[in-house]
Order: structure tokens, then C-alpha cells, then sequence
């Protein structure tokens, strides 16, 4: 077993175990084999044009219930749609804290943030909402994020001098709470966090106020709360509320993050499982609702990662899916595809990338300078 | 304060075992690097509690320590030496609090990306001690038996996916009073070879009737326990200041006494009924969750030779749509994913006792509960591969080796 275990563990064979899966089934091609110039687009009068969505596929999901054979029936919308038009990054490392606020942060700042994971503070490093509306001048209302929970009210922007104008924060379930359909005892579906079930943080700083679903989402109260009757979990609140901003406000720059996966740390394998199968399907929705949306059609990049893994089933220190708690390469070695506007579409990369590399490689195509980024520009985005 | 420092009265607070224990070995822990000695510190104030085997454990581990010239010992801790700790965790009172002290030391490690190296050097010192310190086999080989899918009707997808590729799939078992014939077989086991703590019938739901030789929890009978403790977890939320940080900490401190709890007859088994819901996520919720980290604590920490862990349906986890309902109904069963949490389960049975020592010889088998579908494991069974054999449960059991 303990060569098994070795090979399970490695950061390589993570990956390798990836890239050969999606040869074999999605027929693409090993980046390293392409040559040729970059397929994206450059010049002030594209990047004014460009649009950049980000969907986190979170919080946690291993490659044995993903693009490992056994897990590829738990993804047919990434597999079989996205997948052949995405360039696919097979070793994605986060080298950071393994807790979804921290390590999300850590993605838009393109820093490894140590903040307190459970506590409602902003990021220590400036984000990429507020690199890019600083040095592109972009509008308050060009850059959003679509969170699942109070703990992330803060990740719009930093307390940075000089910087600090970053995003505006939906938190589809706060807006929830504030509309409280029918009055309803909401109290079991807005706990915020799933590793600490039962603590919520208190609200403060600027977040989306309720009078504001009429004024940008053109959603009165009783129509927001009965839409909400019809969907079955708060990832699926938080694709119509994307959806419903991006035809109202039309962002060039929106951030959503997922959640619902992270139901894992209740121990029930099958809720793990139905987790990321609906995120499967709300990637597909989301990648459905740019084409559908003149303003994002033809012009529009989309990046799908997660946050992290979660612990391998071997590694003593943990108990196997339901947590990240253990460090180890299953946890810390993911993956990122990016589709849409200016990338080949069919190709496998597997040369290692860090999470924090994704903020550089925003600012690259964006044409915005991420200057306190410790990450690098991934090459083949360029 | 330093390790260094340490004097034999500084364990005044420790309960009286793990006192004495300490006090014998002050000389040993004074050596050791702050960022090691609290968890060996966790495990002697709790030493009066732990199971028979968790102590032996401890002991070996002090006397190998002591048995080392400076030299040696030096080398064995060294990664520890490394890690540099934070003045506020230097300043801590990690004597009297090391749970809390490693929860801090925890979050330090991820925030000054010290956790590779902390996970090397633990690596390392556990290698160096298992080298010196001789493991026994187990008196008897281990034993491990899931039953999964109470309730489930009919079941058309693939079952033990993991389990398969390590033994026999059978598919024409003979279910007919299965767990009775199974509990009896361990039954036999445990008053053949009666070691405390080392035979264990664990059910998600009422346990059936049982030969008291097997040590048994059940999520019913400690329902009392469970719901008095999500009570009580809720006034404390509601409190102000109270973070996740501050509830772990209050959770860590709970007595069997703070939660009703008799502890008078068997303090050992007491305090690990409490842990089960303080220490674990989801236990408190899910039937499925409770069995699978009471199975994974009990071959863990007892280093359990027979463990029978039934699973039995869970409640459903509700849509969104249904909370917003407004409906305050008792939310029904989920049989069939239960049936896939168990499944997966029965996998970390089996991948937790292949951790124990004689785990080359161990056997288990896992049973789809009244259907016709099992797996069998063990050291003389064919991996990987399906049989039609007509066998009823006992003689499963008998043909992996258990």
C-alpha cells in the first residue's frame, strides 16, 4: 500500500494522473507541445472591451471525486462542455492557509494572506478588484463579487493606503436573511460556514444593502424572496444573483464564489458528492449566461478553480474528504481552467502554477499592475 | 516559560495519574522543544482517562526518551527544535492548557508557513521512536465488519468501489439473520479473548440485543448527550465575545458531569462518549457521520481487535426551498444517501485499521444489511475479484479469516 499511498501524495502524480485523464477522455493536447504565438488579443481598445469572470469551485473538492476516472460522473458539464474550449492547468499548488476565507483572499490578492480565517477582516494585501479599478479607472460598479457567506463582506478591498476602492460584496444570503420571506426561522440555511457551523460574524463595513436589489438588480423584495422558494441551495442563489447582475450592471470584472461543496465537513460523503455535481452544473449555467448576454459573448474570459482540495483519504492526520486540515498534497494541489476570449481552447498545461499566480495573470490580460502580487504571470495566459 | 524550567510541582493540576507519570519523567520532558512537549503534554493530563492502550503508548514513548544519551535525543527532536514559536505562545500556560496551546500552535504554523516543516519533524521523531520501540502483534487477528444501507429498499448502483480492488466481491450472499449471526461471531471473539476496550459494536440507531463482552455505543442511547450538548453549544454562541476559537476551547473543558453524564462507573468510556461530540464535525447532526468517527476514534485511540459498526439512515438535509417554506416539520430519513455515506465509510474502516499494528493479517468484511452484496478482505483472499458462492454471513465471516 505504501507505494500506492506515494503516488496518491505526490504533487506530480496529482497532476500527471489529471493530464492523462483528459487526454483520454476530452481528446486535448499538452500545452508544452504548441508553439506559436499567444492567443490573446492586445491593445487598449480590447482590454477596454474585456470581461473577466472568476468562479471559485468551492470550497474543497479532490481530484478522486473529479477528474480522477472515478470521479469524472460527478462532472459532466466541466468534462464534456468546458473542457474541450478551455486551455486546462493540471497543477495548480495553493502554498498558503487551507481556510476558505484566507485562501480566497489569497487568490484575489495573489498574496498568502495569514489573516483570521473566522474573523470578518479585510484582506492585508490589495486586491485585484482594487489593482484593477485604480490603474484601469473603472467605476465602482465594474468590479463585483458574489460571495457565499458574512465572512467574506470584507474581500472586496483592502485597508491599503493608496488603494482601497476595490469591489462591491453581495452576499446573496445576508439579502436573504434582510428579505425574510414569509418571516421564516432562517437560522439553519444562514449558517456561515460549514467548519464552524454555528458561528456567524457580524456584519460591518460596506455591504450590499437590501434597498439596493432594486436600484442594481432591478428585484423587488417579493420577487427576490420568492425566486429564492424555487432553488435548492445558496450556490444556486448565488448564480442568479450573478446572472441577474451581469444583465443589469454588466461588470467587466465579477468574482463568485461557491460553497456549497464544503457541506463535506458534515461528514456525509453523499452531500459531498451532491455538491459538486450542482456546481458542476452552475459553472455550465454561468458559461451558458455569458453567451446568452451580448454585453459578455465573444468578449469574456472565465477561470473555474478551487480554492484547495481536501485531505487524501491515507493521510493520518485527517479524516480523508470531510476536512482540509492536514497540509498535504491532496489538499494543497488543484487545478484551473480558463475558456473563453483569447484562450486556445483544447490544451492541457502541466507545468505547476500557484494559486496566487491567477492575479498576475488577471493583470496581464486586463492590462492593470498588481504590484504587491508575490505571484507570477502564468506564461501560457500571455 | 521554557520546557527547561519545568519542576515536578508545576503538575499540581493534573489529575493523579498522569500527575505521578509526569512527575517521573519531569527530568526527560525538561529536554524536549516547546513545539513538541505540549502533545505529549495533552496526552499525560489526560492520562487517567485514556484507553489501556493509549497509556501504554505514552509510557513506552517516555521511557524510550529517557533511555536516549543527549546525543540521540537531540537528533530524535530536532525538526521540533526548528520551529520558531511565537512570544505569545512562549508566554502561554501550555502546562495546565496544552489543547489549547496546540490549537493556537496550530494556527501559528499555517499563518508563518511553518506546517511542512512541523509535519517533517513529527514525521521524523515518529520514525525515530517506532525504530526503538518494539510494536506487538495484536493476541488476535483484527477484525473489522461494516453493515451498511438499513432501510434501503433496492439499490442499482455500484457498491464498495474502493473495498473491491482489496478483496472478494460476493453477490450472492445469503442474507438471512445476517446480524445476528454477526454479532454473535464477535461476541464469541471478545469472551474468547477478554481485553478491555477491545471489542466494540458501534450502531447509527438503537443497538440490537448484544452479549455485554462488546463495549457499545449507539447514536440513540446517546441521545441525551447529543441534543443536551447542542443546547448548550447554542446559549454559548449567543453569548457576546463567544468566537470559534472561544467555543472549541469551552468544548474542550466540558466534563461527562456538564452534560449529565454518570461517569462514576467507567470514567474512561464517559469521557470518550463526550469526545465524540466535542472533538468531531457533523457527529452531532448525522447518524452516518456519528458511526464513521466512532468507528475511526475507537480503532485510533483503543486500537480496537473487533469493531462491528452498523450504519442506519440519517435524517435528510433540507433544500433551500423547503427551509424557506417555513416548514417545522421533522425532517424524514435519507436512506440512500446514507447508503452512499456508509459506503464510503466502510472504506475508512477499513483503510483506519490497516493503520494498526498486524494489519497484515487483519480481515474485514463489509455487507450490504439484508441484500445479497458483500466484500470480503484478508490475508488469504483473492483482491479484485467476484464470487457467486452461496456463503450466509457466518460463513463469510469464517472464509476472511475472522
Amino acid at each position: 500500500m505504501n507505494r500506492l499511498i506515494q503516488s496518491l501524495q505526490t504533487p506530480f502524480g496529482l497532476s500527471l494522473s489529471r493530464r492523462e485523464f483528459l487526454r483520454d477522455v476530452a481528446g486535448l493536447t499538452l500545452g508544452s507541445t504548441l508553439m506559436g504565438a499567444s492567443p490573446f488579443l492586445r491593445g487598449e481598445a480590447v482590454r477596454k472591451k474585456r470581461k473577466v469572470i472568476v468562479i471559485t469551485f468551492g470550497g474543497g473538492a479532490r481530484d478522486q471525486e473529479t477528474f480522477a476516472p472515478e470521479g469524472q460522473e460527478n462532472i459532466p458539464h466541466l468534462l464534456h462542455e468546458l473542457i474541450p474550449q478551455s486551455s486546462f492547468f493540471s497543477h495548480v499548488t495553493n502554498r498558503g492557509i487551507l481556510g476558505h476565507y484566507v485562501a480566497t483572499a489569497s487568490l484575489a490578492t495573489g498574496v498568502y494572506e495569514t489573516l483570521n480565517n473566522f474573523a470578518a477582516v479585510p484582506p492585508q494585501h490589495p486586491t485585484v478588484f482594487e489593482y484593477f479599478r485604480r490603474d484601469l479607472k473603472r467605476p465602482a460598479n465594474d468590479a463585483w463579487v458574489v460571495a457565499p457567506s458574512n465572512g467574506f463582506n470584507r474581500i472586496g478591498e483592502s485597508d491599503c493606503r493608496s488603494y482601497g476602492a476595490g469591489a462591491l460584496v453581495i452576499l446573496p444570503k445576508h439579502l436573504l436573511a434582510a428579505a425574510r420571506p414569509g418571516g421564516v426561522n432562517l437560522d439553519h440555511l444562514l449558517r456561515d460556514n460549514y467548519e464552524n457551523p454555528l458561528y456567524t460574524p457580524q456584519l460591518g463595513g460596506g455591504e450590499f444593502e437590501l434597498q439596493q436589489l432594486d436600484r442594481i438588480l432591478r428585484l423587488s423584495v417579493e420577487d427576490f424572496a420568492a425566486h429564492a422558494r424555487t432553488l435548492s441551495s445558496p450556490d444556486e442563489l448565488s448564480v442568479y444573483i450573478a446572472i441577474r447582475l451581469m444583465q443589469q450592471e454588466a461588470p467587466s470584472l465579477l468574482w463568485i464564489t461557491m460553497h456549497d461543496i464544503d457541506v463535506a465537513h458534515s461528514g456525509a460523503y453523499s452531500l459531498y458528492i451532491e455538491g459538486i455535481r450542482r456546481t458542476d452544473r452552475l459553472c455550465a449555467e454561468m458559461w451558458r449566461a455569458v453567451q446568452d448576454n451580448p454585453e459578455y459573448a465573444g468578449n469574456t474570459t472565465m477561470f473555474i478553480l478551487p480554492d484547495f482540495g481536501r485531505d487524501a483519504d491515507y493521510d493520518t492526520g485527517g479524516n480523508g474528504f470531510q476536512h482540509h486540515r492536514t497540509g498535504d498534497a491532496a489538499s494543497r494541489t488543484t487545478w484551473m481552467m480558463a475558456l473563453g476570449a483569447g484562450v486556445r481552447p483544447g490544451v492541457i498545461y502541466d507545468d505547476p502554477v500557484q494559486s496566487i499566480d491567477l492575479v498576475p495573470s488577471l493583470g496581464a490580460i486586463l492590462g492593470f499592475s498588481p504590484a504587491q502580487s508575490e505571484g507570477k504571470p502564468v506564461r501560457e495566459l500571455l | 516559560m521554557q520546557p527547561r524550567d519545568l519542576t515536578a510541582g508545576n503538575f499540581a493540576a493534573y489529575p493523579l495519574q498522569g500527575r505521578s507519570l509526569a512527575v517521573a519523567h519531569v527530568e526527560t520532558l525538561r529536554q524536549l522543544p516547546l513545539a513538541l512537549l505540549p502533545s505529549l503534554l495533552r496526552e499525560i493530563i489526560q492520562y487517567d482517562y485514556l484507553f489501556p492502550v493509549e497509556r501504554s503508548t505514552i509510557e513506552k514513548q517516555l521511557y524510550a526518551l529517557a533511555a536516549m544519551n543527549q546525543g540521540q535525543l537531540s537528533e530524535c527532536v530536532h525538526g521540533f527544535a526548528q520551529i520558531s514559536l511565537s512570544h505569545d505562545l512562549e508566554d502561554f500556560d501550555w502546562i495546565n492548557h496544552p489543547a489549547q496551546f496546540l490549537e493556537q500552535q496550530s494556527a501559528w504554523l499555517w499563518s508563518s508557513h511553518q506546517l511542512d516543516a512541523f509535519r517533517t519533524a513529527a514525521n521524523d521523531y515518529s520514525a525515530r521512536l517506532d525504530a526503538v520501540i518494539r510494536v506487538e502483534a495484536p493476541p488476535l487477528r483484527r477484525l473489522g465488519i461494516a453493515v451498511i444501507g438499513q432501510g434501503v429498499a433496492s439499490w442499482d448502483q455500484p457498491l464498495f468501489r474502493n473495498l473491491r480492488a482489496q478483496g472478494t466481491w460476493f453477490q450472492s450472499i445469503r442474507s438471512g439473520n445476517g446480524l445476528r449471526l454477526l454479532l454473535d461471531a464477535t461476541a464469541r471473539r471478545a469472551r474468547a479473548h477478554p481485553v478491555p476496550y477491545a471489542h466494540w459494536y458501534i450502531d447509527g440507531d438503537a443497538a440490537a440485543d448484544h452479549d455485554p463482552a462488546l463495549t457499545s455505543i449507539s447514536f440513540s442511547a446517546l441521545e441525551p448527550l447529543r441534543t443536551g450538548l447542542l443546547t448548550k453549544m447554542q446559549k454559548e454562541i449567543e453569548r457576546p465575545g463567544m468566537g470559534p476559537e472561544q467555543l472549541r476551547t469551552w468544548l474542550a473543558r466540558l466534563t461527562p458531569a456538564e452534560l449529565g453524564i454518570d461517569g462514576s462507573t467507567d470514567p474512561v468510556l464517559a469521557r470518550f462518549q463526550v469526545s465524540l461530540f466535542t472533538e468531531a464535525s457533523g457527529t452531532q447532526i448525522f447518524s452516518t457521520t456519528f458511526a464513521q468517527w466512532t468507528t475511526r476514534e475507537v480503532l485510533r485511540r483503543a486500537q480496537a481487535l473487533t469493531v462491528i459498526a452498523r450504519f442506519a439512515p440519517r435524517q435528510r438535509q433540507r433544500p433551500m426551498n423547503e427551509l424557506l417554506s417555513g416548514d417545522t416539520a421533522t425532517p424524514e430519513l435519507d436512506p440512500a444517501g446514507s447508503l452512499i455515506d456508509a459506503d464510503m465509510a466502510a472504506w475508512y474502516h477499513w483503510v483506519n485499521q490497516q493503520r494498526l499494528p498486524g494489519y497484515e493479517q487483519s480481515a474485514f468484511i463489509a455487507w450490504f444489511e439484508d441484500h445479497n452484496q458483500a466484500v470480503a478482505i484478508g490475508p488469504t483472499i483473492p483482491r479484485g475479484v467476484e464470487s457467486d458462492s452461496s456463503l450466509d454471513l457466518a460463513q463469510l465471516l469464517a472464509f476472511a479469516g475472522g
